[in-house]
Order: C-alpha cells, then structure tokens, then sequence
C-alpha cells in the first residue's frame, strides 16, 4: 500500500511534447507507470513514445477518451497557473506540477481556487512521488528507492533523494515518497501528508524533510503531538542560511525573524520528533 | 526585487494614489532646480534600498533651494549601511498632522494577500507589530476576488481615522491593491500615508518588492533593478543562471539542488568550518556550469578549499565526474578540492575522479570533514 500514487494511477501528461515532458515521460513508462494520455494544446492527433502515448487538445478530450485519474505538469512557468485550472476544471482527482518559477500571485489564486473543488495539487516546484515498484509521477529517479514501509515527505528534491538512497543502502524501504515542493505557498503541505501516512496501514514511519522559510514545520510538529501516532524523524535544511536571502527555492527565506531552522527544530523536537543534525543520521534515528 | 521609493510611489500615482511633487536629482544643481521650480521647503531624501535612512542622515528638510543644493551635496556624498547614495528623490515637503500605515504583503500560511493599516505610521511597522499587534488592523483578500470595499471601510474604522477621511482611504487602499496585483509585487507599502494639515491624504514614502519569478511579464520594471544590492559574485552568477549567495567563510561550496546546498553549508558548520557561499549549479551538473560557478567561486580571494557535493539522479556520477574533470581543464587554480559523488554510477564517478588525483569521500559527513581539515591547513 501506499499514498495518493499506485499501480492503479492512470496518469496524464501535460506539456508532454516538450524537453522535459517528453524525458521523464519515457522514465515514468520505463518504471512502470501508466501514463494513458499526454496533452499540449494545438497537438491533438499525435502520438509520442513510439506510438504508444496519444497526444490531446485539452485535458478534458484527453480525461474522457482515457480515463485519467491523474496529472502531471511539465510546462513553462507562465504556463503552470492555466495548466493547473484546466486540469482541476477537468475533474481529475490528483495534480502534480513540477514547474520551477510559478508566480506567487499565480499560486494563491490556483490555491484559493482549488480550495472550492476536490482536487488535490502536489508542488509546484517539487520532485513528484514515488511509490517504489508501483508508480512514479515527477522526476525523483526511480532506482534510489524500494518499497518498504517508510513515509517520506520533503520540501526538497536532491536532499530526499539523498536520503531516499541512504535508506536504500540499508535496505530500509519506501511507502510513498511526496516532494511538497519548495514554494511559499504550494497545494499540499507538510500536515495533509502526514495525515494520509497517518492513515495508511502501510506505512509504519515517517520521515520529514524540511528547511527554513514559513512556519510549515511549526504547525505540522503541532499536529505531530496531536495526531500522529508513527514515529517521525525529521531533518531541516538551512541553520547557517543569512537572513533576507532567498536560498535556490523561492519560500526558503528567513524574514521578519520567522522561517528560522532553529524555530523549526525546537517545536519538532517538543512533539517528541527525532532531529537529525545532518541526513545521513535519518536512518539510525528510525 | 526591491523598487525604490521614487519608482514605488511614481507606480502608486498610477494607481490613482496622491503622492507629493517632485522629481529625482543625481547633482546636488539638479536638486536645486528641482526646489526651485517645487517652489517652498522641500524634503531631500536619499534613493537606497534599506531601512533608517533618517537616523543615518539620509533625508533631510531643505527651506529654500540653497539649502536644498546644499543637502543634496552632504546626502549624495553618503554610504548608507554599505550603500553608496547615487539619487536623492526631490519632494515638495507636506504639513503632517497624521501619519498612518497602510501596507499590503503576501501572508503565507494564510496563502492569501493581507492588508493591513495601522495609527501608528512613519514607524518600523515590524517594530509596532513586534510590540503592539493590536494597534495593526489586518484583513485578508480573496485573491479571486479582490479588495471589497468594506473592507477599506473595516480598516478606516479600525485605525480611528475620521470618517471624512474614508472615502478618500478606500480609494487609496483600492489603489494601492491594483498596484500589487498589477506589479505582482509581494510588497506594496504606503509609510507613512499622511494626513496634512488641510485635511488632504497623501503617500509620502512608499516601497514595493516584487516577485522575481513573475517579472516576466513586467519587462519595464527589470530596468529599475537596483544592482548596488547585489553582491558582484551574485550578478554574475544570475546571468548564467545559477543560484548563489555568498556567505563569507573559506569553503566553497558546489552544490546541486537548493536544499542539498543548504544542507552542505550547515554541515560544515557542524564539523567547524565555515562555508564561503550556498551555490546551486541544477541538475545536470554540466561542464560549462562548473566552469562558470567555479570562476564565481575562486573569485573570492579567501577560498581554501572547495567542497563539491553532487547526487547524481537521473545524471549519471560518471558524466558528472567527466563535466567536472572537464571544467577543471579550463579553470586553473591550485585550490584544493574535495569531491562528494553519490547516487546513480557512483563507483564509477569516484574511480574517474581518483585517476585524476582528486580527493573523493564516500559520504557527506567524511568529506564536510576533509573539506574543514583542508581549509584549516
């Protein structure tokens, strides 16, 4: 068992014609996952990885004509907001973007949007998920993982493949691997996946990737203490980072004195979370 | 991206918000024309992109257009907090009575706009919300919806201003939202919007800063960009597109992925070292671009050593090791090195770069070690 992607996941591409779209679409194939449809508007009619994939107009020809359940998006930033309301007005019911770059003002009206309808939004400017032997929708590279009954959910992308890869190097498996992604304000935070990992029989542990910037960390230490039964071990990047600077990702800063790593590692430790001082202790702390 | 307050409020007039008269000078003649043609006491105010300019000497009143010529030559000759004058913003100076806060910014687990307005303006608002939140009125806006009008009402009303007032405060806040909206700031700021002595609103000092990832679509702002605030290093390395912020130790640090360089930084640290800058070279790890952050980095005279820590994903260790090895041919430097190749062909990676004589490490914590042991040599 796992979260939110499995063997079941019928996933649709959007952008599929592009660079990135066309690379990882091979990879998902390649590991497993059942990409049904691609969409880029204007291409409707086509096919891609050798005749395999039909390409579509929009994502509602191509939900109807293949039944996606699922979508990921691989368009430009300027893009990504449209892309994002034409997959949830579509009905699908779990949507991925792994754009870098999405505007802020972009995101709060996605979210705010989003909010009214039953649809649920990973990223943007994340990894993906990786459910190991079952499904890959992003780009996390699938042979650093292998099922087994861990939950890992991060902010980050090579940093949890770090520890993704670390945890296979022992033989210690994976349930689901969710990369919430590194923007201020993205469609599924730290709380929502703890509460599926909470949920899931089979994932027995839980691991938590998460740096400066917000009070995400904040608010899921608090929901930790009070719903999460799992053990949870937990690393958050970013304790030497200044203040006022963005580092790489567009919600890692400290400002005004919040977002700090200290904060964030103070509140996890008082829900009784195992702290890791650098990744590579993760594992023992399980 | 910071817009200084002569292009913050020239942005805010647009909008339909009253601003003072006035223009910028960078000569203190052209400062005194200005004054002359505002005609009556001026106010010169230093253009730099940081707070307490007053405290540092940086804004001052100016009775007739002698003395404005006068605190222009002073004003212009200053360094503020680092930051060379090069603009001093010309205004007709008002007759305060009142001044007022009025601002509106991202809220980020509300993951909604807020605006907010306060009695106590011309202050550092951080400071007020810091001491007294409860003299701050906030309000959240419905970004599908945008700013209702009573919510300017509610606002109006929270920070006592006189109800002959509203009408013009709405409009002003209403204003200021198409401004935000329209610059896809994730600041707008009016402080302090004063109340003058004929009973007039108007915005004295103002500020935005605006979303990088959105000025695509705001090509006429790039060229307001302030790059006095900006380190060299920094310029440099967003040309070529890589994220790097320099931190002062003596590691540097190459890194891909954001998080993963944080990480590397704060593992330095925690062996004793001090990390020289956080730098994300992407993904691929391509021979230009370590070339490219490698000149960034050395560039910096203190550098002793420079940690390289790469997974190697859906790039395999081996090709990252030749892009590197690659790089190096291009790059001369007798800095030492020590590499950190983990992931796909990580064996492989490592071999090739052992048969070049680099220093490799089989994990994060050896080589933040050999990294440290190196820089204390």
């Amino acid at each position: 068992m796992s979260i939110l992607v499995n063997k079941k996941t019928r996933l649709l591409v959007q952008g599929i014609t592009g660079k990135e779209g066309l690379f990882h679409t091979e990879k998902m194939i390649n590991y497993g996952t059942r990409v049904v449809a691609g969409v880029t508007p204007g291409k409707g009619g086509e096919w891609v990885m050798n005749g395999k994939v039909p390409v579509f107009d929009s994502v509602k020809i191509a939900k109807n004509a293949t039944g996606a359940n699922t979508s990921v998006i691989f368009v430009p930033a300027r893009f990504a907001a449209d892309a994002i309301f034409e997959a949830a007005d579509s009905g699908v019911e779990l949507i991925i973007c792994i754009t870098e770059g999405v505007p802020v003002h972009d995101m709060m009206r996605v979210r705010n949007y989003l909010d009214q309808k039953d649809v649920r939004l990973i990223g943007p400017n994340c990894p993906g998920l990786l459910t190991p032997s079952e499904a890959k929708v992003g780009i996390i590279p699938g042979n650093i993982a292998i099922p087994g009954n861990i939950g890992v959910v991060s902010r980050s992308g090579t940093l949890t493949y770090e520890i993704l890869f670390a945890l296979k190097n022992l033989q210690l498996g994976v349930s689901t691997c969710v990369g919430i992604g590194g923007d201020p304000i993205n469609g599924t935070n730290f709380i929502d996946t703890l509460m599926l990992f909470q949920e899931d029989p089979d994932t027995e542990k839980i691991v938590m990737i998460g740096e400066i910037g917000g009070t995400d960390e904040e608010q899921a230490a608090e929901y930790i203490s009070d719903h999460v039964t799992k053990p949870v071990a937990a690393f958050i990047a970013g304790r030497t980072a200044p203040p006022g600077k963005r580092m790489g990702h567009a919600g890692a800063i400290v400002q005004g004195g919040t977002g700090l790593a200290e904060d964030k590692i103070k509140a996890l430790k008082k829900a009784r979370v195992k702290v890791a001082k650098h990744p590579e202790e993760i594992p023992s702390l399980l | 991206m910071k817009l200084h307050e002569y292009y913050s409020k020239k942005r805010f007039a647009e909008y339909g918000i009253p601003i003072p008269k006035g223009e910028i000078a960078e000569s203190p003649q052209e400062a005194q024309k200005i004054a002359k043609k505002l005609a009556g006491p001026v106010v010169i105010k230093s253009q730099v992109l940081v707070g307490g300019r007053g405290k540092a000497g940086g804004i001052k009143l100016a009775q007739d257009p002698k003395e404005a010529f006068q605190h222009a030559k002073d004003i212009l000759k200053l360094t503020i907090k680092d930051l060379p004058v090069r603009k001093v913003l010309v205004d007709q100076a008002a007759d305060i009575k009142d001044e007022i806060y009025l601002g509106i910014t991202n809220d980020r687990s509300a993951r909604k706009p807020v605006i907010m307005a306060s009695a106590e303006g011309g202050v550092d608002i951080e400071e007020v919300a810091h001491k007294t939140p409860e003299k701050i009125i906030k309000c959240h806006i419905d970004p599908l919806l945008g700013l209702q009008s009573y919510q300017s009402r509610d606002l109006a009303a929270g920070i006592d201003l006189s109800r002959d007032h509203w009408r013009v405060f709405g409009k002003i806040a209403q204003g200021l939202w198409q401004a935000y909206i329209g610059s896809d700031a994730t600041l707008a700021e009016i402080n302090p919007l004063v109340v003058t002595g004929e009973g007039e609103l108007l915005a004295v000092d103002g500020k935005m800063v605006l979303d990088d990832n959105a000025l695509f679509r705001h090509p006429d702002l790039e060229k307001f960009r302030d790059l006095d605030i900006d380190k060299k290093t920094e310029i440099k390395a967003r040309e070529y597109g890589l994220s790097f912020i320099q931190l002062g130790g003596n590691i540097g640090c190459m890194v891909n992925g954001a998080g993963l360089a944080m990480t590397t930084m704060d593992i330095i640290k925690l062996f004793g070292g001090e990390p020289a800058n956080f730098l994300d070279i992407g993904g691929g790890a391509s021979s230009e671009k370590v070339a490219a952050a490698l000149e960034i980095i050395l560039s910096d005279s203190n550098i002793k050593v420079i940690l390289f820590n790469i997974f190697g994903g859906i790039t395999r260790c081996d090709l990252v090791a030749k892009g590197i090895l690659e790089a190096l041919k291009h790059v001369k430097t007798d800095v030492s090195m020590v590499v950190r190749l983990e992931g796909t062909n990580a064996a492989e990676g490592r071999q090739l770069l052992k048969d070049a004589s680099m220093e490799t490490a089989d994990t994060l914590a050896e080589a933040a070690k050999m990294a440290v042991a190196a820089a204390k040599e």
